[in-house]
């Protein structure tokens, strides 16, 4: 009994070897997206088709979307920063960089969503923009540029929008401490004197 | 003296400054049609519109070029009301992470907590009790038509019917009166949270509700007689700030806004959550795309809020209000004179919160801006890595260019006030 189970256990690692730790993708735009863009990898997310793809594919994933999928709209795009993370969720297949690059689709046609994260190196964190492809994003990359310093290659308007222009610094990576204002109430001797005051 | 060249020199940099990053944005400014070519030595101006302007509801700036009385172009400037809400949202826990969203949209506070609410829920796996489903779907109907009769005071206000400022406050202050009875507060409310809401509906609240909805569609009623079919309204509205379905879609707007060119999208029909697929009522869209259509949009979205808010009144089922998992919900108060594990338990709960597992994940509503969103990312802790709030206003806010583009400085005003920005979710 013991032998023909362990052969076709031996079959069935051996198809798991030739396309390794890849889910198979239950939503049919994520199983297009994966069959056609190397590398993409699917993954579940509490029942949300997600796909894993490289970077540099993100304007050539966002215009098969659109053109092919019905995709109209992309809804959003952020960017997560996972610098300081007690935990991760591992993707099998993907490899972990610091910085995450989120986009959400929607096809209103459809009826369906789909979500595309790229992963982003602190040491080059240029991406391709989506903004030739769906110009709403516009802010929305400006936002991910000026609180996180990732840089949309091709936005046309690459510039800070919610911090004052000369603002140094990305306020949302996890390395960028909050500042903080002391408080300075009536009897203190004056604002910001320092501790010796 | 020295003092006062600068101060002249500031004030004139800051203005080349701004006409060159609206050169700059020439091409980005996504229009109907291209941008008219400039003719003679070009005699245009650029303003500034704001942030310091009645119009622009709270802190908008509109950077407009103006040839003589009409906008050639024009670009919201934001940014004036950054306070840093998502870094904000990394430091509080699950439990905290509420009071932070309900000040993004303080029109309508209670979609943004359903949605953080809802997507920490889904992070976590828990089945919220059918009551608490009920009564968030109440108080979010509640919620839109105060943020619906909030519009239409402002927009009136801001088109010069004076009166609507006042017809249309006294409805959304009986609105917040009722809003106050059930949550304790007028605004940020703080009630949906993780797990259900804060507490059970008071004694009388169907008599309060029911009350309310009588007085507000009297108000409706008023409002349709007063504007609907009024020469001067329709003069300013009709045919003002259009927009078609394809710029709204490409630009990520939603909502009303999108409703009214002719595209029937709202989100409670098309991918329905908490009950919306159990109580009837309609989607309202129009097919010009212009102020007066989004007008028209919110007047009739009070009605359909109203038919919801009395369905929730008849269909709202008994039973508990918040989950029963020891995990995420405090002990109840007399528990905690009772016994000291509970008031452990109370304490850690609301000083170190709950842990959520490792993942990510979007939920979506539909507010009455249009699609909010949350994006959630969990290391495993009590607080989350990134919490990011897909604000519909940030994006509406993008249409402002097209739909301003060749009219009149009049007509911006009527255009940014249709567009019902809310700044506090703009710049969070």
């Amino acid at each position: 009994m013991a032998e023909p189970t362990a052969v076709v256990d031996e079959g069935a690692s051996e198809e798991f070897h030739e396309r390794p730790d890849k889910p198979v993708p239950t939503d049919e735009v994520a199983a297009a997206l994966v069959a056609k863009f190397e590398g993409s990898i699917f993954h579940d997310s509490h029942g949300q088709p997600v796909v894993y793809a490289d970077r540099s594919q993100m304007a050539d994933i966002a215009t098969y979307l659109r053109d092919e999928e019905q995709f109209t709209t992309c809804l959003d795009v952020t960017a997560v920063d996972h610098l300081t993370d007690a935990e991760r969720m591992a993707v099998p297949g993907v490899a972990p960089e610091r910085f995450e690059l989120v986009a959400n689709f929607i096809s209103h046609a459809r009826n369906r969503r789909i979500r595309v994260i790229a992963q982003v190196p602190v040491s080059d964190t240029t991406v391709p923009s989506l903004t030739p492809v769906y110009a709403g994003v516009n802010f929305a990359e400006r936002e991910v540029f000026d609180l996180f310093g990732i840089v949309f290659v091709g936005h046309p308007d690459l510039t800070r929008i919610l911090m004052p222009d000369d603002w140094s610094g990305y306020p949302l990576r996890k390395d960028d401490a909050p500042a903080r204002v002391p408080v300075t109430f009536k009897e203190d001797p004056g604002p910001r004197v320092g501790g010796a005051a | 003296m020295n003092e006062v060249v600068n101060e002249t020199e500031r004030l004139s940099r800051q203005t080349d400054e701004g006409a060159q990053e609206l050169k700059a944005s020439h091409e980005l400014v996504v229009t109907g049609t291209v941008w008219p070519e400039l003719e003679g030595d070009g005699e245009t101006m650029i303003i500034n519109m704001g942030p310091q302007h009645p119009s622009t509801h709270g802190v908008l700036r509109v950077m407009m070029e103006l040839d003589g009385e009409t906008v050639v172009r024009a670009k919201p400037v934001i940014g004036y009301l950054h306070t840093g809400m998502e870094k904000t949202g990394e430091q509080l826990t699950y439990v905290q992470g509420c009071t932070n969203v309900t000040r993004m949209d303080y029109a309508s506070p209670i979609a943004n907590e359903i949605v953080f609410s809802m997507a920490v829920e889904q992070l976590l796996d828990v089945e919220v009790p059918e009551r608490s489903i009920w009564i968030r779907m109440m108080l979010a109907e509640l919620s839109r038509m105060a943020s619906h009769l909030l519009f239409q005071a402002s927009n009136g206000m801001d088109i010069g019917a004076v009166s609507m400022m006042l017809y249309g406050w006294r409805e959304r202050e009986e609105t917040l009166r009722v809003l106050e009875m059930i949550t304790g507060l007028r605004m940020n409310h703080n009630f949906v949270r993780p797990g259900g809401v804060a507490a059970d509906l008071p004694d009388g609240w169907q008599h309060a509700v029911l009350e309310l909805c009588d007085k507000v569609e009297v108000g409706i009623g008023d409002y349709d007689t007063l504007l609907t079919g009024n020469p001067i309204w329709i003069e300013r509205t009709v045919g003002v700030g259009v927009i078609t379905t394809e710029q709204a879609l490409a630009l990520g707007v939603s909502g009303p806004i999108l409703r009214s060119t002719g595209f029937a999208w709202d989100l409670r029909k098309a991918q329905p959550y908490l009950a919306y697929d159990k109580v009837d009522f309609d989607v309202i869209y129009t097919q010009n795309g212009d102020c007066f259509d989004r007008y028209r949009i919110r007047l009739t979205e009070i009605a359909e809020s109203i038919k919801i808010v009395r369905q929730c009144v008849e269909m709202m089922p008994p039973g508990d209000y918040r989950v029963q998992d020891k995990k995420i919900t405090p002990p109840p108060r007399e528990r905690i004179d009772q016994s000291m594990e509970a008031l452990i338990h109370h304490f850690k709960l609301f000083t170190e919160g709950f842990r959520v597992p490792a993942g990510e994940t979007y939920v979506s509503v539909e507010s009455p801006r249009g699609e909010v969103g949350c994006y959630i990312v969990s290391d495993g802790t009590g607080k989350p890595t990134r919490m990011h709030v897909r604000a519909p206003s940030f994006y509406n806010l993008q249409s402002m260019g097209p739909m301003m583009e060749d009219r009149l400085v009049a007509d911006a005003v009527a255009v940014i006030s249709s567009v019902d920005p809310i700044l506090g979710e703009v710049d969070r």
